[in-house]
């Protein structure tokens, strides 16, 4: 069949190609502009082709932030990820204590990022804080805004406080999806409550567990307000991660050369293992559907 | 091995309400014998799940108590009581093989590897799963899922009796019958006590010794196919058994005469002279046309079904089914019925009530 070839379809899709035009692709090459130039300020820039990328590979300031965001990441995913699995255990199933957990639980989740750094920089203050003066009277030694140690596990704190609703609220969702008839089919065949764990509640929440882990490493892995409203990136350099690296680069010492280098780059970077966490994930899966 | 005794049983899901509309189930006393497969069978949302859960210790009775032979298990656990259960839809342990799946029910009790292996080979065989027993549970189809499931609740030989919740549910039609078949065989190798939980007359009819009809919370009959089919103690079991149903005409008896519609009938047996509202029941396959004699009908339609012909005909104010063989011959001028009297159930308030035979009533005098 003979089509008819109708060009004014595409002032149909001329809204949205204007709107990610604005809200993306212009902000995002104009980035990709400055990564490959340099300027004195004023609005004068010159070609450098790939030197703050050689320069930014090479820099020790960017490879310890880089560190620090996998560490972080990775010990908020071992803290969040078995401890909302705990938490998301012992809810309650139905009546008014379900849904009196549902609403506490999703509160953290409500709280605005840089509030939460609030709550938790005055929580924590050894002078007027709740926890830090019960430590300091304890006779524990704690500040987070001189130890390094201290700073960060108050960031890890906080991050737990503020995400892990989000991991148990996933998990209950995928805990409630399952029938009853299991928990009866294991309670004849008696299975002990670990294995009921095992074989018939981890794998069923198998599919929300892989979401709420790309979530979180995506998140924690950018995250920025709360670590910079609590401690700025301090003592020293300890807390700074990569996001609050980019901020101080760009807008603090206003490098915006290297500065846009270095967010193309984190963008490729996060991009990249979140692609091959989901390819990975996905093919476990298949392979395992086959068997 | 073991005979259940429900003794005075009843469950309500409102606790503390008394009302009997809010039971679920209704007060019950009833002894299912040891070695028997029986069927439960009734309508969705009869009680019939509620009472197997009850028996399976998944629900604990409001009223009453369950015996195990001579032992009180009211309080039992489901593991106390040793019962297998096979459930609707199929439950199988996604991450496991299939050996596994199959195993699991044996490794939990602490049995021996050696008899495990054996057990579940035996069982993988008689329901047609060796050539999968090394697969991952979770790829496969739903037939063979449930079939994962009715073997776990086929693997232990020691239980005192395997029930099973509509099990046949998300099989397919070919391999239902198959499945019964296997399962009917089963029984009678091992000889557990069985009950089986279906809404499927069918299905309850090929597979059981004794069939439980149950209606509204309530049993209202226990018996043989024959026994159901032939004389069915309430209107209920009447029009649940058979297909179409029985048919149900208002009718006003005294001793051995029925009036239909200003017509005498003579009856069988005696009644006397029963209260409450009267029905005659009388199944399609009883009843004849004819041209001449009989009670005059008005036929509505014929369907051919192939083995019969049904008759759907007004007679009074009442819908009727005449269930014909295929190759009767139906002429237009056929508008009246000839009711077999041997076959006719009086009931009162859709309970049947039995007649004196009328040899002692009529005639002879004493």
């Amino acid at each position: 069949m003979e089509k008819t070839v109708n060009q004014r379809a595409w002032l149909l899709v001329i809204p949205v190609l204007i709107l990610v035009a604005f809200s993306s692709i212009i902000p995002m090459m104009t980035v990709v502009n400055y990564s490959f130039q340099d300027t004195f300020g004023g609005n004068d820039f010159f070609w450098v082709g790939l030197e703050w990328y050689r320069e930014l590979l090479h820099s020790e300031r960017l490879w310890d932030a880089f560190g620090r965001q996998l560490l972080f990441s990775f010990i908020i995913l071992a803290i969040e990820i078995p401890l909302g699995i705990l938490v998301a255990l012992s809810m309650p199933k139905k009546g008014v204590s379900a849904s009196i957990c549902l609403v506490l639980m999703s509160l953290p989740l409500l709280i605005p990022y840089n509030v939460v750094g609030t709550i938790w920089q005055v929580f924590g203050r050894a002078d007027i804080g709740l926890l830090g003066r019960v430590l300091s009277d304890l006779g524990i030694s704690y500040n987070y805004s001189q130890n390094a140690f201290d700073a960060w596990v108050t960031v890890i704190a906080m991050d737990v406080w503020h995400w892990t609703s989000l991991v148990a609220l996933l998990s209950y969702a995928g805990l409630r999806s399952i029938p009853n008839a299991y928990y009866q089919a294991a309670m004849i065949d008696q299975a002990s409550r670990w294995s009921v764990f095992r074989y018939i509640e981890l794998p069923k929440m198998r599919g929300v567990l892989m979401i709420a882990i790309l979530l979180r490493f995506m998140d924690s892995f950018m995250i920025y307000t709360e670590p910079f409203v609590l401690t700025g990136g301090g003592p020293g350099n300890a807390t700074t991660f990569l996001s609050i690296d980019l901020v101080k680069m760009a807008l603090g010492q206003f490098d915006l050369g290297p500065a846009a280098a270095f967010s193309l780059m984190y963008f490729l970077v996060i991009l990249l293992i979140s692609y091959v966490f989901y390819t990975v994930m996905i093919s476990i899966d298949k392979s395992e559907a086959k068997q | 091995m073991a005979s259940i005794t429900l003794e005075n049983l009843a469950h309500s899901y409102q606790p503390g309400s008394d009302a009997d509309s809010d039971f679920a189930l209704k007060a019950m006393d009833y002894t299912w014998e040891d070695g028997q497969a029986y069927a439960l069978l009734g309508p969705s949302g009869c009680g019939k799940t509620t009472l197997l859960n009850i028996i399976s210790g998944l629900l604990t009775p409001t009223r009453g108590r369950i015996l195990f032979d001579d032992k009180d298990v009211t309080a039992a656990s489901t593991a106390e009581r040793n019962i297998a259960q096979v459930f609707q839809f199929p439950v199988v342990y996604d991450t496991m093989t299939v050996r596994q799946n199959l195993a699991f029910p044996l490794r939990n009790r602490g049995m021996e590897a050696g008899y495990v292996a054996e057990r579940v080979d035996r069982i993988a065989q008689m329901i047609g799963l060796e050539a999968d027993l090394h697969k991952k549970a979770r790829g496969l189809t739903a037939d063979l899922k449930q079939k994962i499931s009715l073997g776990r609740g086929m693997v232990r030989d020691d239980v005192n009796a395997i029930l099973f919740d509509e099990p046949l549910t998300v099989i397919d039609p070919h391999l239902k019958w198959e499945l019964r078949t296997q399962l009917k065989s089963l029984h009678q190798e091992f000889g557990h006590t069985m009950i089986y939980v279906t809404h499927d007359q069918t299905e309850a009819l090929t597979f059981a010794d004794k069939v439980v009809v149950m209606h509204d919370g309530r049993v209202v009959q226990i018996g043989t196919p024959k026994e159901l089919f032939e004389a069915p103690a309430h209107s209920f079991v009447g029009y649940f058994i058979g297909s179409p149903g029985m048919n149900f005409v208002p009718v006003s008896v005294a001793r051995n005469k029925a009036v239909i519609d200003g017509k005498t009938l003579k009856l069988e047996h005696d009644y006397g002279d029963p209260q409450g509202e009267l029905e005659l029941g009388i199944r399609p396959e009883f009843i004849r046309l004819t041209k001449a004699d009989g009670l005059p009908v008005r036929i509505n339609r014929v369907q051919d079904v192939g083995r019969h012909k049904f008759v759907n005909a007004t007679l009074g104010d009442t819908e009727i089914n005449v269930a014909l063989d295929e190759d009767t011959v139906l002429e237009t001028d056929m508008a009246n019925i000839v009711i077999d009297p041997l076959k006719i159930s009086i009931f009162s308030d859709d309970w049947r009530i039995d007649g004196k035979s009328t040899d002692d009533a009529e005639g002879r005098p004493r």
